[in-house]
């Protein structure tokens, strides 16, 4: 049985199901509340939930059911008298060793290690992000990628939006920018080449080959072979290389999925398309993966946290929700699609158990 | 004391009470003396700047208050949640 926990921007909506048909919906829990993320943390069993309220401002919760009663996880705030306050938690991350990472607005990452019930601010990340001056994307200045080092769990990289990649070899003691090779079309042609400002929309690490990792960026898509030091550009022979989400298969450090939008401009499917891409090897050439998915007049955004696997090889499993409520499943690593769900509320985020 | 009187979840949050007598020269003071009596408030009003959050109201005797507004010991302190949204 494969679980899906879905964020919407109307409650946390909880699918069980097998690939190949719809999912059943098991639990709505936070109605009409914003939920920015959820998952399953693989050490404790918990899920783990964040929430926005328009009211009451961000928090975390847990709960060992999604269909049960949530509780409030303490410490996840900035230091208080300060300049800044805690806007939205945007990720939650299983490190190596039974931590728990989240990632947050404005530029903020925190670490639990009692599976999500207490939460501590890294305030060596906080301190370069407040003398600095890191400026806000769109979406606000979001920590959205956390991507932890199978096996050393002192090693550690993250991606902000819009303040680029940030590595850690001593377990967030202290940080060191990974961004060379990244060239921002947003700024002018002269703009310093050290620049951050640096709108990554989401990273992730190839789990079988660590050095080599992926970034969605806004208007491009790369690969580091150098565990995020620098970056070579791959998107060519993709219909579109903006977009948000991104996904790998973790037994083929060549493979990546990405959801092409049209633009930045344009932040839905290119021609009324909805159209997976695949590449087998490194990102030299993409394979359009649509079989299954609405081929026309369908115009959705993605956003960066609605995709997600679980599994891998020819069995991995994908799934991706959409703004306009659909959530869209492969049981065969992309080859053909089903509809795991319709008509739910804008979807924020997905995450996979399987 | 003032009287400060909650709504919605807070209600929970403030031990399952509608009304509470909390002492406090401003709505600042008043707000963090919640916080101190019930823990589990802290966040949901004031934010880390100690700033009222964007969508909660505070009234002081049916009149708009801000965190610098004086209260005295026979005030009525309202906190309720905004009108907000008809975009999403």
């Amino acid at each position: 049985m494969t679980e899906l926990l879905v964020g919407t921007k109307k409650g946390l909506f909880a699918l069980e199901g097998e690939p190949g048909a719809e999912f059943e919906v098991r639990s709505r829990a936070f109605a009409g509340e914003p939920i920015d993320f959820a998952m399953r943390d693989p050490g404790s069993g918990r899920v783990i939930a964040t929430s926005t309220s328009p009211f009451y401002g961000p928090k975390i919760w847990f709960a060992e059911d999604p269909a049960g009663e949530w509780t409030q996880a303490d410490g996840v705030a900035l230091p208080e008298g300060g300049d800044y306050a805690l806007e939205r938690i945007w990720v939650i991350v299983p490190g190596d060793g039974g931590a728990l990472y989240a990632g947050g607005d404005p530029g903020v990452l925190f670490e639990s290690r009692d599976g999500g019930a207490t939460w501590e601010l890294n305030r060596a990340l906080w301190r370069h992000r407040v003398d600095e001056d890191w400026q806000p994307g769109g979406g606000g200045l979001c920590l959205h990628s956390i991507v932890p080092w199978p096996g050393e769990p002192d090693r550690l990289a993250i991606a902000v939006s819009a303040a680029g990649v940030w590595l850690t070899d001593d377990h967030g003691e202290t940080w060191r920018r990974g961004n060379r090779g990244i060239r921002p079309r947003y700024l002018p042609d002269d703009a310093p080449e050290d620049t951050f400002q640096l709108c990554v929309h989401r990273m992730e690490r190839a789990a079988r080959d660590p050095e080599r990792m992926f970034i969605q960026f806004h208007g491009g898509v790369y690969r580091s072979d150098d565990a995020g030091q620098s970056w070579s550009e791959i998107g060519d022979g993709l219909p579109s290389d903006f977009g948000f989400p991104l996904a790998l298969d973790p037994g083929d450090p060549d493979s990546a999925y990405v959801i092409p939008l049209t633009g930045d401009f344009d932040r839905v499917t290119p021609g009324g398309q909805v159209r997976v891409y695949e590449t087998r090897d490194g990102g030299l050439t993409w394979t359009p993966r649509g079989d299954g998915l609405p081929p026309h007049h369908a115009y959705l955004t993605v956003l960066r946290r609605a995709f997600d696997r679980a599994g891998e090889g020819s069995s991995l499993q994908l799934y991706f929700g959409s703004t306009c409520g659909d959530v869209f499943g492969s049981g065969d690593a992309g080859e053909s699609w089903f509809t795991a769900a319709t008509r739910l509320p804008p979807v924020f985020s997905v995450t996979v158990s399987a | 004391m003032a009287l400060v009187c909650v709504h919605g979840p807070l209600r929970r949050l403030a031990g399952n009470r509608a009304e509470l007598d909390i002492g406090g020269a401003t709505v600042a003071e008043l707000l963090r003396g919640l916080e101190h009596e019930h823990p589990s408030t802290a966040g949901w009003i004031l934010d880390e700047r100690g700033a009222i959050r964007r969508h909660i109201n505070v009234f002081v005797n049916g009149e708009r208050g801000a965190e610098r507004t004086a209260v005295g010991a026979s005030d009525r302190v309202e906190i309720l949640p905004a009108i907000t949204g008809g975009a999403t």
